[in-house]
């Protein structure tokens, strides 16, 4: 039964891991991967003089930082709203209207960001800014409003998805405990701090652990996609997922590439262990595994 | 009550602007899919058609042969992908889920470490591309990363671990049912809300895609949906650069509504998934709710 999954994974996640020796080799299709000659951490020397690394180390890891904390704030925020809402049928349509860009595929949201930012037909350029006494902003060329425009988009995808998970914890909590503490006078905002927030501390610990491990991966189409691949804006759009696929893609550079693909694996890794060693300390029933 | 009534009130103003915050980018590429060509590139696109007009939609209608063909290839794969994901998923997490399995901590960490750790895009790449040749096949948009995913099977592993009655099992056996009666006569049935979330987001998975057909596909036969998308999306930005480079520009190019159908070839791409939400909407928040628990 278990047969077709099994293989699966053997091919499509375990065969790939055997892979990563590319990274140590200096590829040569001739003679096959497994016959190009080994050259140590030669990849790696390379990868780490290049500015790049630099670069998309911290832009990989600092957006990230910012989507966890912001997303999960908002998220928890929203949460609490819609739970507090007593009219259930506007609190169901508000959770469905922003659950919905979740699910729009990220070219879709290229599209949607164009609507806005198009230097020349877009929203902002031919609507807003004017009305605003504002000039033009040449969008797609300049640095300067990128980090906040992904921010902005990561979050409008991504909100309603952890808003509903929390909405989920926060239902589960049990009335009584809000009862008791109306009754010894709690006001609304005492409750979320001493019941609601402690209550769902377990799931925000989850989410968090499995974001933590993602930290040194990005949403590809994000970056790549939504700044539609502009070469101008690469100092804040470039992050480790992008330059291995530039690096693949236009350069053919596979060892290169990899080695960068294997710092991230191998840095992910430990990040997981290690923050999910440090909530085992905290409190055993919170952490992954 | 009259500090209730302020809270409510303060409570909708901020979801409701949330929620506009949410929809409104759709509006606005609606709107602007609405509205006639000349009326975008002297006005913009924005949120009240100025000029009401069709002629994007009936443009894309006259030329519906690669939309067509790449919704036939993005509902193929979609099918095809979640029922073959969902019976591969199934399969392994209802052993999994039995107390009595052999080796079951062992294939649980199988499972579990795909979550954690991979080999990165490029021997990924190698491996579909070198070894088993699926460039510009329709196996490369089905199979590579999409087919099994080690969350999910966790997730159903954990809904029949916590929701299958062992009784109900144990009551089976005596009655001399076989494992496979077992399972698809008891145990599937009662596991309908955890097999609709998962197909769900394997649905999700698959319509979404455009990454293996970026890294796989040139062969614009087997575009999907999405690829075809990202193709006019860049291919636009292509005809309008060159087309302020040469001004003596073919009239074949400058006849076609580019901005407003632009934006209708988005709407197009939505569409269905605008339609099916209301229906699944309810199983999405299940299956998220029931992934918060932990496996």
């Amino acid at each position: 039964m278990t047969l077709p999954a099994v293989l699966y994974l053997l091919i499509n996640n375990y065969m790939p891991m055997f892979g990563t020796i590319i990274a140590f080799k200096d590829v040569n299709f001739t003679k096959g991967i497994l016959g190009s000659d080994w050259i140590g951490l030669k990849n790696f020397e390379y990868l780490f003089k290049t500015k790049d690394a630099f670069i998309i180390t911290r832009n990989t890891l600092l957006y990230n930082l910012t989507f966890i904390v912001l997303n999960t704030t908002i998220a928890i925020a929203l949460a609490i709203f819609l739970n507090d809402i007593k009219n259930r049928f506007l609190s169901r349509t508000y959770q469905s209207l922003i659950l919905l860009p979740h699910l729009i595929s990220i070219i879709i949201v290229g599209y949607l960001v164009l609507a806005l930012l198009d230097v020349k037909n877009g929203f902002m350029n031919k609507s807003l800014l004017p009305l605003l006494g504002m000039d033009e902003v040449s969008w797609y060329m300049e640095t300067g409003p990128w980090p906040y425009i992904l921010t902005i988009v990561n979050m409008w995808k991504g909100v309603g998805y952890a808003c509903v998970i929390y909405l989920a914890a926060i239902i589960g909590i049990d009335q009584e405990y809000y009862e008791a503490a109306t009754l010894d006078g709690a006001n609304r905002w005492q409750q979320i701090r001493h019941i609601t927030l402690p209550m769902i501390v377990p799931v925000i610990t989850i989410l968090t652990l499995l974001m933590i491990g993602r930290i040194f991966y990005s949403d590809f189409g994000l970056f790549y996609q939504v700044p539609l691949n502009s070469g101008s804006l690469m100092p804040v759009t470039n992050t480790i997922d992008t330059y291995v696929y530039r690096a693949l893609i236009n350069l053919g550079d596979y060892g290169m590439s990899s080695a960068a693909g294997l710092y991230q694996a191998i840095v992910g890794f430990i990040l997981v262990m290690l923050s999910n060693s440090i909530v085992r300390k905290v409190d055993k029933d919170n952490a992954l595994f | 009550m009259q500090t209730n009534k302020l809270y409510q009130a303060v409570l909708h103003v901020i979801m409701t602007v949330f929620t506009l915050f949410c929809i409104l980018p759709f509006w606005l590429m609606v709107s602007a899919s609405l509205t006639d060509n000349d009326t975008i590139l002297r006005d913009g696109y924005a949120f009240i058609p100025k000029q009401f007009d069709l002629s994007a939609y009936t443009y894309l209608l006259d030329n519906a042969t690669n939309i067509i063909h790449a919704y036939g290839i993005t509902i193929f794969i979609t099918i095809t992908g979640t029922v073959a994901g969902l019976a591969f998923t199934a399969l392994i997490a209802y052993p999994l889920s039995r107390k009595d399995m052999p080796f079951r901590n062992a294939l649980a960490f199988y499972v579990f470490f795909t979550m954690l750790f991979n080999g990165g895009l490029v021997p990924m790449y190698l491996l579909y591309t070198d070894i088993f040749e699926l460039k510009n096949t329709l196996w490369a948009l089905l199979i590579p990363n999409l087919l099994v995913n080690g969350f999910y099977i966790i997730m159903m592993r954990t809904f029949f671990a916590t929701t299958i009655p062992e009784a109900v099992i144990e009551s089976a056996y005596m009655d001399g049912a076989k494992e496979g009666t077992i399972f698809v006569r008891i145990v599937l049935p009662l596991s309908m809300p955890v097999l609709a979330t998962v197909g769900l987001f394997y649905t999700i998975n698959y319509w979404n895609d455009w990454f293996n057909g970026l890294i796989f596909v040139s062969n614009s036969e087997l575009y999907s949906l999405q690829n075809l998308l990202n193709r006019i999306l860049l291919d636009i930005q292509f005809l309008q650069s060159s087309s302020q480079l040469s001004s003596h520009m073919s009239d074949g190019v400058s006849r076609i509504p580019l901005e407003s159908m632009r934006m209708a070839m988005a709407v197009i791409g939505i569409v269905p998934l605008i339609l099916l939400y209301p229906f699944f909407q309810k199983f999405f928040v299940k299956g998220l709710t029931i992934g918060a628990v932990k496996g």
